[in-house]
């Protein structure tokens, strides 16, 4: 810990943090001395032996978080904003932008951190994140059709539905989905992923304490993956039904496929001009049948999957990374991978080329009503546009995938990501908030 | 309702025959740990590439003999055990991709074989000679027993079927009377009566791929712009929701009835020759509870009657009749599964019970959240045991 430097205005609160968002942005975009840094002092401990102190850079063309290789833990909330008032929403993002700049370096929230402050006052930053490596947070704001006067019929409460992106329409219902509402929607999301849990349930915590006046919490869903060195480097991970997931994904390494398929051109919607180099978040918590589908046996998950359970090779055959063959048949005639198999319905050849940039995690949300284990994956897609990408594989896979007897997807929402912060001083709502 | 896709999948993902065509022989594809009998070690090792078909071992003792075949050639590939003739099949297991394992295991009296693999899936195959030794009387006369049992077994579940879905078409007949009639109170005491005989061979329907969905959707999982017949269109027409429903006029009332009347007879034309198979069976087993526990327990299956229970009762009574048919083979393979099978299927009868008066049933919205728990458990309790039904009984 090293001792603050706020010392012009001790008496930092979150409403005066909110209110002067502008000023402690650019100070904390800055990095410069409003800046507390945790974990650096000499008495404290080395740096962490699992690679926990990288960290991620928060500015940039594009948001962090989405071509960021995936970090072991993701906290995702959504907020409704409950302000009537632009200049408030426009204060929120500021003010959220200045946070998650702080956070992401490895620095306290505020201007005076964990204990920097006045004795009497509660601190700017909550506190459990001290001693915790930086663990490659990174903090990915949405925004969902709320915000474009959508929730309320023809409300326009922040005068943005001219620039409401055309494809920012609410998914449609496909067949088998259970819809919670508590877990559904919302009008701005954060993604929150780091390789530490508690790094990000810090982050969530101090940006929904910041937002408070502005937005209220509508839902939150903790993830896990793979934690750093649990598996080999570059082993594909694994879903909670024991098959490997991801082989086939759009990765960092092709960045013309990432143009073609994530990043929304500069003349993809000229309403939304200011969606430029952002994208469409989609969520989906897919919750499992656990119980039922560990009764089934290896023949029929394979079936389904179309894939070896252990090598996660398709199964007409090669390894992991061989590409599926559709076509092949066996001496009975049938494909070897069914016609009903995961593979083959969320293939791109299926698809008319179709790629999704997935980032799920796995959940555990303890025991439902049932005493039965609520887990499942949350499914993360970043995608270009979400009806002329994920709706019609989504569609492809609710009419007729096998896998669909062993899910049920509870929660969905759906969020148009905007660019990045390019430098100190910018926020996530400059380009859609701009006059 | 869920099911469809599964026996769809099973049907694309085969088994091999079980029964060999001279029923003296049992065989099957095992998924992995495939037993060896007869005092063999373990499986006997086979490699097929393009070129060779190389055995670890070219003989073993009657019984069990279980192969464990690996692709490593390019092209897809099959085994075969062949009588000595070189043309009748004692087992075989297809559809072997490049770098893809599969275990065959067979029962084999002693005497001289065949083995071959096929690569390309074409011609004669590459062939070696496989000899079974004497392993002593019992082996032999297992196998045949077995076999014998297990077809008794088939055609006693097929005749299940048969009367169940006779019952079935002369209820859903009264049933579609009533509904054209306007007879809405009798209608709805019949529904849950009717629908008993649906459920309780619902993975047979349900393997017809296409019936399934024009009998028994769901609202929910409706497809944009697919059509909503069969039972749960009309129970949402005699047990309405109490806004934002339109009634059906009496023409469409009689359209869906008459459907639903149609396509019952037509399940009927369809089962009359039903060939099933014990893996059929005891999968069948299975996904009957998987429904109780997806659909029934969970009150999602008659979101507007709330008869779950009648439907709870006759999947179970469902896989039961199917257990009770393969109960001499699992009695023999193992006594303790089939001890446990029959405790817990008791003992899930008598939480149903609880909930029952005459033949009929509390409604799902009458139960409270205790009593709905101790059904779940009941149905996880006996549904971890049934999950072994197949594997026991075809391995």
């Amino acid at each position: 810990m090293t001792a603050t430097t706020a010392g012009a205005d001790r008496r930092w609160t979150r409403r005066r943090f909110l209110a002067a968002g502008t000023a402690t942005a650019a100070a904390a975009g800055a990095g410069t001395a409003a800046a507390v840094t945790r974990g650096g002092s000499a008495a404290g401990p080395g740096p962490n032996p699992g690679g926990g102190d990288a960290t991620v850079a928060f500015h940039g063309r594009h948001q962090a978080g989405i071509t960021t290789p995936p970090q072991a833990r993701l906290q995702l909330a959504a907020f409704d904003v409950t302000t009537e008032r632009r200049h408030e929403l426009v204060d929120l993002l500021r003010a959220w932008t200045s946070a998650a700049a702080q956070m992401t370096a490895g620095r306290e929230v505020g201007a005076t951190g964990a204990t920097g402050g006045p004795a009497l006052a509660p601190p700017d930053d909550t506190g459990e994140a001290l001693d915790l490596a930086p663990s490659r947070l990174t903090i990915t704001v949405g925004f969902g059709p709320g915000l474009f006067g959508a929730r309320r019929g023809t409300d326009d409460r922040f005068g943005l539905a001219a620039r409401r992106p055309a494809a920012l329409q609410p998914l449609p219902h496909f067949p088998g989905d259970d819809l919670d509402p508590a877990r559904s929607g919302g009008d701005l999301c954060l993604q929150v992923c780091a390789d530490e849990a508690q790094i990000a349930f810090h982050a969530v915590r101090n940006l929904a304490r910041i937002g408070f006046g502005a937005v209220t919490p509508r839902w939150s869903q903790l993830g896990f993956g793979q934690a750093a060195g649990a598996t080999p480097s570059g082993t594909t991970p694994r879903n909670l039904m024991g098959f490997k997931d991801g082989t086939a994904n759009l990765g960092a390494g092709r960045p013309d496929l990432l143009d073609e398929y994530v990043w929304v051109g500069p003349d993809d919607d000229p309403g939304a001009g200011w969606l430029a180099g952002g994208t469409y978040l989609v969520a989906r918590r897919i919750a499992m049948h656990i119980e039922t589908w560990d009764r089934s046996s290896r023949a029929e998950q394979e079936a389904v999957f179309g894939r070896d359970k252990r090598h996660g090779a398709p199964l007409s055959g090669g390894t992991e990374t061989t590409v599926p063959d559709f076509e092949v048949t066996g001496s009975d005639g049938a494909p070897l991978i069914p016609l009903d198999a995961h593979v083959r319905l969320a293939h791109p050849d299926t698809n008319g080329g179709s790629r999704l940039l997935r980032r799920g995690y796995n959940f555990a949300d303890g025991t439902d009503a049932l005493g039965r284990l609520d887990g499942g994956l949350f499914f993360v897609a970043f995608t270009r546009d979400p009806h002329r990408h994920f709706v019609p594989i989504q569609s492809r896979l609710a009419g007729g995938d096998a896998l669909n007897e062993y899910i049920k997807v509870t929660g969905s929402a759906l969020f148009a990501v905007p660019p990045g912060v390019t430098g100190p001083g910018g926020h996530w709502g400059e380009a859609l908030l701009a006059p | 309702m869920f099911l469809t896709r599964r026996a769809l999948a099973l049907a694309l993902f085969p088994t091999a025959p079980l029964l060999a065509a001279a029923c003296t022989s049992a065989a099957t594809e095992s998924a992995d740990g495939g037993r060896s009998g007869g005092g063999s070690d373990g499986p006997i090792a086979v490699t097929s590439t393009d070129d060779e078909c190389r055995l670890a071992a070219t003989s073993a003792p009657a019984g069990a003999v279980t192969f464990a075949v690996t692709n490593d050639g390019g092209q897809v590939t099959e085994f075969y055990l062949l009588a000595a003739d070189g043309v009748a099949v004692v087992g075989e297991v297809e559809n072997i991709g490049p770098g893809v394992s599969r275990q065959l295991t067979v029962e084999v009296d002693p005497g001289r074989y065949v083995a071959a693999c096929k690569p390309g899936m074409a011609g004669d195959g590459i062939r070696a000679d496989f000899t079974v030794t004497e392993a002593g009387a019992t082996a032999t006369t297992v196998g045949a027993e077995r076999a014998a049992q297990l077809a008794t077994a088939t055609a006693a579940y097929e005749r299940f079927v048969q009367t169940e879905a006779a019952a079935l078409a002369d209820k859903t007949g009264q049933f579609a009377q009533l509904v054209i009639a306007g007879d809405d109170e009798a209608a709805r005491t019949l529904y849950p009566d009717a629908r008993t005989h649906w459920e309780r061979i619902e993975p047979v329907a349900e393997s017809f791929g296409d019936l399934d969905p024009r009998l028994d959707l769901r609202e929910a999982d409706l497809e944009p712009g697919q059509t909503w017949t069969g039972w749960h269109a009309l129970e949402k027409e005699l047990w309405p929701p109490a806004e934002g429903y339109a009634p059906l006029s009496p023409d469409q009332r009689r359209n869906l009835a008459d459907k639903l009347v149609t396509d019952t007879d037509e399940l009927v034309a369809r089962v009359a020759d039903l060939e099933l198979t014990p893996s059929q069976l005891g999968n069948g087993a299975k996904e009957l509870l998987d429904e109780v526990a997806t659909g029934k327990v969970t009150g999602e299956e008659e979101i507007w009657s709330h008869t779950d229970l009648w439907d709870f009762q006759a999947n179970v009574d469902g896989a039961r009749a199917a257990f009770e048919a393969l109960e001499p083979v699992v009695t023999a393979e193992d006594p303790d599964l089939a001890a446990t099978l029959t405790e817990r299927f008791e003992a899930i009868d008598a939480e149903l019970g609880q909930h029952r008066t005459g033949d009929a049933f509390a409604f799902y919205d009458a139960l409270d959240p205790a009593q709905v728990n101790r059904l779940a458990a009941a149905v996880d309790a006996l549904s971890e045991p049934l999950s072994r039904l197949t594997v026991t009984v075809v391995a």
